[in-house]
């Protein structure tokens, strides 16, 4: 059996995904990061942005995090974001309305929520 | 109709109106008590990770954050009492009110000034009564908050406790909520939040008796513990509104359920009280036909002489 980590990803208010992996892939205020099993114990920042789960069946798994945390430590590994949504569940037209409403109201806040959303969308 | 089985009549409709109401809240509250509780569990996965999380930069890092380090002489407190926006729910604002007093004079008689922050318009209407200074308060969620709420009340207790005391800032945090125990048990408790205690916190995240592992922080533990320590605050904020919102609604569930037995006791004893009424009635009418027939039967007899 292949090393593999397993992975909860919660947002405040739900458990968002939880499984097995290979690799996940996030985004720390200092760059991108890769964990794989065996990684030494980490704490980092994220910045908004796609998170890439690479399922130990081979699939892969998008979410969109806004902001939160990544903690690894004995092979478990747990990705803590305010708002976190799994890009099947994003729904694109209402995410462009949004990114359009955003730029017509000059909020750059929502605009940048609204093109995570996209582009984790896009990577999928 | 006599007028006593009038009265009677009236009286019971009365109640038995009122009883339809009662009931009717008790089964909205039971039900949403269930939804509440569903909230709490849901939101459960992240407070304990961030625990987690914040113990493992606490006592993995030597960084002395103004957030964990007790102020040798503290001398402003912030409170957050948490109420409810409607009554009809018992004792379950006043007793959260009265903690807060409780917690108000042991503060003060530790020489701390003491500044409230307010949810639910029971406690704004309690403070305002008595003309009490309120630093700020939200009203209008208390019986389904979320997270943004408590993002909202988070934000100027963080300012707060960031700020400088001599400028208005505050040395401790504290809160005041309704704990949700069980169905039939709500406590009204109060805890310090911040300056974060780490024997508080390492008990409840290392029950189990894990050990924390050394970790690598990125960018840097200060950091980790800067964007930390909002998000702390923030969920046990979302932590406490959540039971505080299942202990409302099992709380009024419980004072409409016994507002209904009540009605019900008090239709028995009227529809009782309106027989006898009744009763007293036909009696009374009885005595008066015989009491008529004998006088006819007498007089009769008189003019036959």
């Amino acid at each position: 059996m292949a090393a593999e980590l397993h992975v909860e990803l919660v947002a405040a208010d739900r458990s968002v995904w939880s499984g097995e992996a290979t690799l996940v892939v996030a985004r720390t205020t200092s760059g991108d990061i890769g964990v794989m099993p065996g990684h030494q114990p980490l704490l980092g920042v994220l910045e908004s942005g796609p998170v890439t789960i690479r399922t130990s069946e081979g699939g892969t798994v998008i979410a969109a995090v806004h902001g939160g945390f990544i903690s690894f430590a004995d092979d478990k590994l747990s990705l803590l974001a305010e708002i976190a949504e799994l890009a099947d569940e994003i729904d694109v037209e209402r995410a462009q309305r949004a990114l359009e409403l955003a730029k017509s109201d000059a909020d750059a806040a929502a605009e940048r929520r609204a093109e995570i959303r996209l582009r984790a969308v896009a990577v999928h | 109709m006599g007028a006593q089985l009038r009265v009677y009549k009236r009286r019971i409709q009365a109640v038995t109106a009122t009883k339809k109401i009662t009931k009717a809240m008790e089964m909205i509250a039971a039900s949403r008590i269930v939804k509440a509780q569903r909230k709490v569990a849901a939101s459960q996965p992240y407070a304990t990770e961030l625990t987690r999380a914040v113990t493992a930069v606490a006592t993995g890092s030597d960084a002395n954050h103004p957030l964990t380090t007790e102020v040798e002489t503290p001398t402003r407190a912030a409170v957050l009492l948490i109420t409810s926006d409607r009554g009809l729910a018992g004792g379950y604002s006043s007793n959260a009110i009265k903690a807060a007093e409780r917690l108000r004079e042991r503060l003060a008689s530790e020489g701390k000034e003491v500044d409230t922050y307010i949810v639910g318009r029971k406690g704004v209407a309690y403070y305002g009564f008595r003309e009490r200074k309120v630093a700020e308060s939200w009203t209008g969620f208390t019986d389904n908050p979320a997270y943004s709420d408590a993002k909202r009340i988070a934000a100027p207790l963080i300012e707060a406790i960031q700020s400088e005391t001599a400028e208005g800032g505050v040395d401790e945090l504290h809160i005041v909520f309704t704990e949700f125990v069980s169905m039939m048990t709500q406590n009204a408790v109060d805890a310090r939040m911040l300056p974060l205690s780490l024997d508080e916190v390492a008990g409840e995240s290392t029950r189990k008796g894990e050990i924390l592992p050394l970790f690598e922080f990125e960018p840097s533990a200060e950091d980790v513990l800067d964007a930390l320590l909002p998000r702390y605050v923030e969920s046990r904020i979302y932590n406490a509104l959540l039971q505080a919102a299942a202990s409302e609604h099992a709380a009024r569930r419980r004072a409409m359920k016994s507002a209904t037995d009540n009605a019900g006791d008090l239709i028995k004893s009227l529809s009782r009280l309106a027989n006898a009424a009744r009763q007293a009635e036909i009696t009374q009418e009885i005595s008066e036909i015989v009491g008529g027939a004998s006088a006819l039967a007498d007089a009769t007899a008189g003019s036959d002489k």
